[in-house]
């Protein structure tokens, strides 16, 4: 069984007056050591079959989802949908999940094979239809993880957005679902919603060519779940008010608006399926200033399996009035860590936004800052990104846009502002 | 933690009071002491307001026959640093305040210690039939040694104040060293002690501790004409109410708990910017039950 530990980093010494209070929940979860008893799984490869995937990127998505089946463990029940302005299921002939088995694989294969492109792009059909199979195969097999791969070149053209999201908010909570985008025609806000909503990554495949690694490596690490629909259960006090509770690694995403009621003081965020992986979590609360010397729990954090309330791990988030000031005014190195991260995501979603609205200025001033940002906090390969969309003078810090840009560039910047670094060095090590 | 609000009518309570005293809510012994809901956990944080409940010396209220004692961190310190102890020697009640000097290290454990030594010493000393004032001497000789023996090589040295009553047939012996007081509250109350300190500041001319010296305390002898109290208290109650007259009126007719708590809360209320330490010990009241057993002699 995956084991998990909760840590928490935060300086709980508050000023007086003062109630504000932030932590950074490390969570950590250990692999199996030996593959004694795997999981019961499911995966649905989801691949887009539109007319615009042409000759060559058709050809790289069906040898993607042909390793991503032999990736496939045995047992694990799986099914491919191609996607159009419809959704169809290539393999298997019917609408059922069918367990993995050499035969089973190579029939898949051959259908995978015989997949041509036609047709508009409907994402929310796609989820949907697979939303349903894997809610028929929930019948037979509660608590298995439930996962998906959707890879599309495109706009959601043949959807309005009111059909999508409602198709979207259908499948929340049925399975989690890692998007890629191949090309520069897709929009990056539509699968960050997808993703952000099925609780998975965005990556952005420049050449189709590397697409066969990438969904070996998906499918490989979906493989590696073992713990299906775990939820971060929060306590606040009565009198507290919850300011935000945000995934800040390896992803930035704001969970503050997931939260299902548990009780009067207390809800749940989902996080998805977990396999041997570290997470971490910003939690933010506000809560009533207290007098120097007490102390208060601001939040209790349980890693919990929603369904049978099982506690996994847990924590306790604190706040202490102090009027020693060399006290309550340290931040705490990880707050201020993932802080950066959060602004540096922030500066570049809108210095990209203000770019294309043609308003350089404010592009100019975001993007130079969050150059200077990335470098300070070590996230290397965003600066790399960002040096090839704006200019900035080593000797001045002037920051200045770069004429021409990549499509592709842009594209990878704006998909890869969300992922974070951890710190370089932990100062508490 | 120390005290809370009445969750009915917002009175500041006291840990362990059971009621509130202006409303008459019951406040419940599990309750939470800062928003009163039964729900405080197991690892001590209240489930409904997250306040983590007083423990230790946070608030520390003692109770024998004849006298009671309370101590409270009060609201701005993070610790309480003063201490206190009561014992019964025979016919004679003695008590001890002892004061934690905040600039040195470990000021806690200087008070703590300070104050158990002495009582140990004054019980002792008082049972093998020693007058008041030699045990009173060697109580505080004893204290100040195990004071020195806390400081560490390369530190401060920890220290306190300490104040004692011993008081017993028709005499109150008081001695002391620092700033803790003692009062007489009855008919002609008054201070009966006279604080080593730079006057108007806190500043202690006269302490417990490895770099004091030699300690001589001040010993006082008093014959009170009547009834009454003898009040031991730390600073963080008299910088507050250093009047006589106004402690007498809080603290008699009450029981001595009563008038312990009373007093503590009227520390708090003025802002309880200190620790707060007061002893009660009521004196010569052979009417009262409480006492008769305790001096059979005051009866005839």
């Amino acid at each position: 069984m995956t084991d998990f530990t909760l840590r928490v980093d935060q300086n709980k010494y508050l000023p007086v007056g003062s109630g504000d209070v932030h932590a950074i929940v490390t969570v950590e979860a250990s692999g199996p050591i030996e593959r004694a008893a795997p999981v019961q799984a499911a995966e649905i490869i989801i691949v887009d079959a539109s007319g615009s995937m042409g000759y060559d990127k058709i050809a790289e998505a069906r040898k993607a989802a042909q390793a991503a089946i032999d990736t496939l463990r045995d047992g694990v029940h799986f099914a491919v949908i191609a996607g159009t302005h419809e959704a169809e299921i290539v393999f298997p002939d019917r609408a059922v999940l069918v367990p993995a088995t050499p035969q089973s694989r190579h029939a898949a294969k051959e259908a995978v094979a015989r997949l041509v492109s036609g047709g508009g792009t409907s994402m929310g059909r796609w989820l949907r239809l697979a939303a349903d199979l894997f809610s028929e195969y929930q019948r037979a097999y509660p608590g298995a993880i439930k996962h998906a791969i959707l890879l599309t070149d495109g706009k959601n053209e043949y959807e309005r957005a009111p059909e999508f999201a409602a198709n979207l908010s259908y499948c929340a909570g049925k399975f989690v679902c890692d998007c890629r985008g191949v090309g520069v025609d897709w929009v990056v806000a539509e699968l960050r919603q997808i993703a952000s909503t099925l609780l998975g990554s965005v990556m952005d495949i420049r050449r189709p060519e590397d697409l066969e690694a990438d969904f070996r490596a998906m499918t490989q690490a979906a493989m590696g779940k073992t713990v299906a629909d775990v939820a971060l259960r929060l306590w606040t006090p009565r009198a507290a008010k919850l300011s935000f509770v945000k995934q800040v690694s390896p992803a930035l995403e704001d969970l503050t608006g997931r939260r299902t009621e548990v009780d009067e003081l207390t809800g749940d965020y989902p996080t998805g399926a977990w396999g041997g992986e570290s997470r971490e979590y910003h939690i933010s609360v506000r809560v009533p200033a207290g007098n120097v010397g007490q102390e208060m729990r601001a939040g209790l954090v349980r890693l919990v399996l929603p369904e049978s309330g099982e506690v996994l791990a847990k924590g306790n988030i604190l706040a202490q009035w102090s009027d020693d000031p060399v006290q309550s005014t340290r931040i705490n190195p990880r707050v201020a860590h993932y802080t950066g991260q959060q602004e540096l995501a922030s500066l570049i979603q809108e210095g990209l936004q203000a770019r294309n609205d043609g308003d350089l200025d404010t592009a100019t001033a975001r993007l130079g800052k969050a150059r200077a940002i990335a470098e300070k906090a070590g996230n290397e390969e965003t600066a790399k990104l960002l040096d090839k969309v704006v200019e900035v003078d080593p000797a001045t810090g002037t920051a200045r846009l770069r004429r021409d840009v990549d499509k592709a560039d842009e594209i990878a910047l704006d998909t890869r502002s969300v992922r974070t670094v951890r710190m370089r060095k932990d100062p508490e090590a | 933690m120390v005290s809370g609000a009445c969750p009915t009518c917002g009175t500041l309570v006291l840990v362990g009071e059971a009621y509130c005293e202006q409303c008459g809510h019951a406040l419940g012994a599990a309750g939470c002491t800062a928003c009163g809901a039964q729900a405080v956990g197991a690892d001590g944080y209240c489930e409904n307001c997250g306040m983590l409940q007083p423990s230790g010396r946070d608030h520390v209220e003692i109770e024998l026959e004849v006298a009671a004692g309370v101590s409270d961190r009060g609201l701005r310190h993070s610790r309480n640093e003063d201490a206190m102890a009561l014992t019964v020697a025979g016919t004679v009640v003695a008590g001890v305040v002892c004061d934690g000097v905040s600039t040195s290290p470990r000021p806690e454990e200087a008070s703590q210690t300070a104050a158990d030594t002495a009582a140990a010493a004054l019980a002792k000393h008082l049972e093998e039939g020693a007058d008041p004032e030699t045990a009173t001497r060697e109580a505080v000789r004893l204290a100040a040694e195990a004071v020195v023996a806390l400081a560490l090589p390369g530190e401060d040295a920890p220290a306190c104040t300490y104040v004692s009553a011993v008081a017993g047939g028709r005499q109150v012996t008081i001695g002391w060293v620092g700033d803790s007081r003692a009062y007489w509250l009855g008919s002609g109350s008054e201070l009966l002690t006279g604080d080593d300190a730079t006057p108007g500041t806190h500043m202690l001319t006269a302490w417990l501790g490895a770099d004091a010296g030699h300690v001589m305390p001040r010993i006082r002898t008093f014959t009170p004409d009547g009834p009454g109290v003898v009040l031991l208290c730390s600073d963080g109650l008299w910088n507050c109410y250093p009047e006589p007259t106004a402690l007498a009126a809080v603290a008699l007719n009450a029981t001595p708990r009563a008038a312990a708590q009373r007093l503590t809360r009227l520390a708090l209320e003025a802002g309880g910017h200190d620790n707060i330490t007061v002893l009660v010990i009521p004196f010569g009241q052979g009417e009262q039950a409480e006492t008769t057993v305790v001096f059979p002699k005051e009866q005839q």
